[in-house]
């Protein structure tokens, strides 16, 4: 039985602004899933990625405020920061808690709340990256019953972050950067193995 | 490898209904009301104290909770979430500087409201502006948080010297127009404010989820504190400010809260949008709700 994806949540590093660039621009303007996005950032660097990424995709990139509605063919970006979560009732939620692996925002803040909220019907990858956030987000979207996938560590700008997360044995499937955003597509639109 | 074990949507409302039992014995017995913050960010909270603490369960430490007084101020200080600085978001500050205090310079008498001041980090901060405006003594500020351990560092005023440099930073590009070593005097390996800079700061504990309106305000700043509300407890806080602010008095959030999502936005105009500076507007009578 194939099964159903209602959230995509994506976590890069070292690398990421090529590497989401790549991703989100084979992705399509109609995708009927929302898209959660963080790119570790240093706080003072301003909050330029969603125009940046508004550029490279089709799809409507948000800056998105808290208690934002998350919604489908919209990628959201988490700021600099902030760590970015997703609350029960599908919204926006930001908490300034402390760093979680010296980063926030934090991939590992964004794949619990995600994978709490979406269960099986959640998509989580890992891009390029020179630290470990989000090995354990991803193996708790793994163990929710959801989808998870890695960027083939070859392929990566900085193959940390990739190589923490197939080490947790959780990734269901790695693949080299320019395919990911097509497999994505796949698999959100029911076509992917 | 081994597979870890799955986590089923049952196990996870338990989870929700431990949580939830938690926050109510909190309620009970130290008054506290959490049961109307943000479900993702307080469950992260939970969590992380959970692990930190290596019990075996929510329950147990809802058991912990409510037999020791030490753990559960740890936790509240988990729950509350401390984080600020001295002019954090700069640009916000600047954008004070020259949109608010000139309009300010005209009251005779000012009454700022600091709404979950925690440490004292931005009443501080306000506090020097003030000053520097020639505006302090003509003003009362009220600092006021949940908590009252942060409420009695935030009186104390005394930060680690390594924050205080990163504050020097934001204070320049706030437009700060001398030093802010010109403020604090550096004690052991830290600092302590000027304690001139309290003569007109009142400290109070006020509960936001539960207290009143604190009257006749002419500037409410009240910046990342409503990210960890819902969105029912968010709106009885917009009322709250509405009602405690002057006509034209000004609303500072902090620059992802927004009031788009509430029922109050009509209320309230924006004088600075994207530093989140906003003026309680006059309704016509046939716009009240």
């Amino acid at each position: 039985m194939r099964q159903r994806i209602n959230a995509v949540v994506i976590g890069a590093s070292w690398g990421g602004l090529d590497a989401y660039s790549r991703v989100l621009g084979k992705l399509p303007a109609n995708l009927p899933v929302p898209v959660l996005v963080v790119q570790h950032q240093h706080p003072s660097g301003g909050d330029k990625l969603p125009w940046i990424l508004d550029t490279r995709t089709a799809m409507r990139v948000v800056a998105p405020m808290e208690k934002e509605p998350i919604e489908a063919g919209s990628v959201y970006v988490a700021p600099p920061g902030y760590h970015m979560l997703v609350d029960v009732d599908h919204t926006v939620c930001y908490s300034l808690a402390a760093p979680v692996n010296y980063s926030r925002p934090s991939i590992d803040e964004l794949f619990f709340s995600a994978g709490h909220v979406y269960g099986p019907g959640l998509l989580g990858v890992i891009l390029t990256g020179a630290n470990d956030d989000g090995a354990a987000g991803i193996t708790y979207i793994k163990q929710r019953g959801g989808i998870t996938m890695a960027q083939s560590p070859v392929t990566a700008e900085a193959r940390t972050m990739p190589e923490a997360a197939i080490a947790t044995g959780c990734i269901d499937q790695i693949h080299d950067l320019d395919d990911i955003g097509d497999v994505i597509s796949e698999l959100v639109f029911g076509l992917g193995a | 490898m081994k597979t870890p074990e799955s986590v089923t949507d049952e196990q996870v409302s338990i989870e929700d209904i431990e949580i939830r039992l938690l926050l109510e014995a909190i309620y009970q017995l130290y008054g506290y009301d959490f049961r109307c913050y943000s479900k993702a960010s307080l469950r992260r909270r939970v969590l992380h104290r959970l692990g930190m603490s290596g019990m075996s369960s929510i329950m147990a430490m809802t058991d912990r909770v409510l037999r020791d007084q030490q753990f559960f101020v740890t936790l509240l200080n988990d729950l509350t979430v401390n984080v600020t600085e001295m002019f954090r978001d700069p640009e916000f500050y600047r954008a004070f500087r020259e949109e608010v205090i000139p309009v300010l310079k005209t009251f005779p008498f000012i009454k700022i409201w600091h709404a979950g001041c925690a440490t004292g980090e931005e009443i501080y901060s306000m506090a020097i502006m003030l000053e520097e405006e020639g505006l302090y003594d003509r003003a009362m500020l009220y600092a006021t948080d949940i908590d009252k351990n942060v409420l009695a560092a935030a009186k104390k005023g005394i930060y680690s010297y390594a924050a205080v440099k990163q504050y020097s930073e934001n204070y320049r590009r706030a437009g700060g127009k001398t030093s802010l070593a010109d403020y604090y005097t550096a004690k052991y390996d830290g600092v302590i404010m000027d304690q001139r800079l309290k003569r007109n700061i009142v400290f109070a504990d006020h509960d936001l989820a539960t207290d009143q309106v604190f009257g006749e305000m002419n500037v409410i700043v009240c910046r990342n504190v409503l990210i960890y509300f819902d969105r029912d407890l968010q709106q009885r806080v917009f009322r709250l400010f509405r009602d405690s602010l002057d006509m034209g008095g000004y609303l500072c959030l902090g620059t992802k809260e927004s009031l788009r999502f509430s029922a109050c936005e009509e209320h309230f105009e924006p004088v600075v949008a994207d530093m989140r500076i906003f003026r309680k507007r006059q309704l016509m009578k046939r716009e009240t709700r």
